[in-house]
């Protein structure tokens, strides 16, 4: 099952895009502006895990869209075969995946495209999208039966 | 160069992500994947600078930034001069000692969209891989200006219709052909150009890291369906995505040193034009009787295009 402290750390989700009002607004700012995504020295991030880099509030990352979704995809760790097509597809980086498992999936992020659920080639799905309010343990005790190939 | 494996899946898997959620692309939008594959397939550090377009306006909401990497968006049109001036200064500080970490594997890559690429920033990249930068240029190609509302761009198929060249009683939508980007940079004589497209992920990645390893201004032309301005459901961007390279719109291939033509993806069945264009909402209008000549153009061209594409992989000129 999903572990929801599996990747959290304080810096992620805080915040909707819309925060910042302490910060400068746009017709304020200086023309060019820098941001910096990391706090500090970010010469080693391409080595570094999501969950081991030290995020600025600048980073995107630190910011949520899961207010975009109207249904969000339930990930079934019994049926996955760790194939990572979802890892690859996904347009928001919001499969989480270490050590070549998928693990699970990043809600403050996703945007419930529903990509991965189409490129899951499991029988069934280890993938599918349930409404935002289901909860994990209902909607992955609605999982449905292995079909039978159609001859 | 420090390369990610591309073996498989699961050891590209193992690769630490360097472009943030949390952007403002549309769900399901194929720029984002194409993007976040460029990012996985090298460990060196990179310089990327961006064209504006929809890749710009959402990845940069003041105050985030979706990038872990050094970014920098100037104007509309000048990702490649900007990349260009980037290079030109590191190499004259690496020249000089002047550099704080001269042994750090640097790479520069350019993002545009179709618009900046085809219309807009023609005249920059021209210039910039005249110059012959060692940088990659990435167009990511979804045939309109989608940023502004759908305008037709040079890059926009004949017969789609977009919110300038509307499909209706008198017009089937735009009525000239795309320009042949691929062709015109390999003109340039780029050591490096291809076509390539995200359903087929292994030779994208592959594309892009010989890009990112040849010395010289590399062109890459990768396909980015739009389910905004294409109208399809955001779940099928992989799907539609199968359908263009296994149709033949967008046959997947490489030029090298502007004439040894390379095809990366034969499909084993071809499909008709028709299918791809039944999947979107702005070819809808075709399948109306008076309009089914278009079709048959657009296959028409699409085929010429393919033989063609044979042919010079056969003679090697």
């Amino acid at each position: 099952m999903q572990d929801p402290k599996l990747c959290a750390t304080e810096k992620r989700g805080l915040h909707e895009l819309e925060a910042g009002k302490d910060l400068m607004g746009w017709d304020e700012v200086t023309q060019g502006s820098v941001l910096p995504s990391f706090e500090g020295d970010a010469s080693n991030i391409a080595h570094l895990k999501q969950e081991e880099r030290d995020y600025s509030h600048f980073n995107s990352y630190t910011a949520t869209v899961a207010s975009w979704r109207v249904q969000k995809p339930v990930f079934n760790i019994d049926v996955c075969i760790d194939c990572q097509n979802c890892w690859v597809w996904c347009p928001d980086t919001s499969i989480i995946s270490r050590d070549k498992q998928m693990l699970g999936i990043d809600y403050d992020h996703c945007k419930g495209c529903e990509v991965c659920v189409e490129v899951c080639p499991t029988n069934p799905k280890s993938l599918l999208m349930f409404s935002e309010q289901e909860d994990l343990e209902t909607a992955l005790s609605q999982w449905p039966e292995k079909k039978k190939k159609e001859k | 160069m420090a390369i990610t494996s591309v073996k498989n899946l699961k050891e590209f898997s193992t690769a630490n992500d360097r472009f943030e959620g949390a952007h403002t692309l549309c769900p399901g939008c194929a720029h984002s994947m194409i993007v976040r594959e460029l990012m996985n397939c090298t460990d060196d550090n990179l310089v990327v600078t961006t064209n504006t377009g929809c890749l710009e306006v959402s990845t940069a909401v003041y105050p985030f930034t979706s990038w872990d990497t050094s970014w920098m968006h100037i104007g509309f049109e000048n990702a490649a001069s900007a990349a260009g001036g980037a290079e030109a200064m590191y190499k004259a500080r690496k020249k000089k000692g002047t550099l704080k970490d001269p042994d750090a594997p640097v790479k520069f890559v350019a993002f545009g969209g179709d618009g900046s690429t085809f219309d807009i920033g023609f005249q920059w990249m021209s210039g910039a891989f005249e110059r012959g930068h060692d940088f990659t240029y990435i167009c990511l190609d979804n045939e309109n200006y989608a940023n502004t509302g759908g305008q037709r761009s040079s890059a926009t198929p004949i017969g789609a219709t977009t919110s300038t060249a509307q499909a209706g009683t008198h017009s089937y939508g735009k009525k000239e052909k795309k320009k042949d980007i691929v062709a015109i940079m390999a003109a340039h004589g780029a050591p490096y150009v291809a076509q390539l497209a995200p359903n087929k992920w292994k030779s994208m990645a592959k594309g892009f890291q010989k890009a990112l390893e040849t010395e010289g201004p590399c062109f890459i032309n990768t396909v980015s369906p739009c389910c905004t301005e294409w109208r399809f459901d955001p779940k099928d961007t992989i799907g539609i995505t199968d359908l263009a390279t296994d149709s033949l719109m967008f046959p997947i291939y490489e030029i090298i040193d502007g004439h040894e033509l390379n095809i990366l993806y034969r499909p084993k069945n071809v499909i008709p034009v028709e299918d791809y264009l039944a999947a979107q909402g702005r070819y809808k209008h075709l399948f109306k009787p008076e309009y089914r000549h278009v079709i048959d153009e657009i296959q028409k061209g699409v085929d010429e295009y393919w033989e063609m594409l044979q042919r010079r992989e056969e003679a090697r000129v």
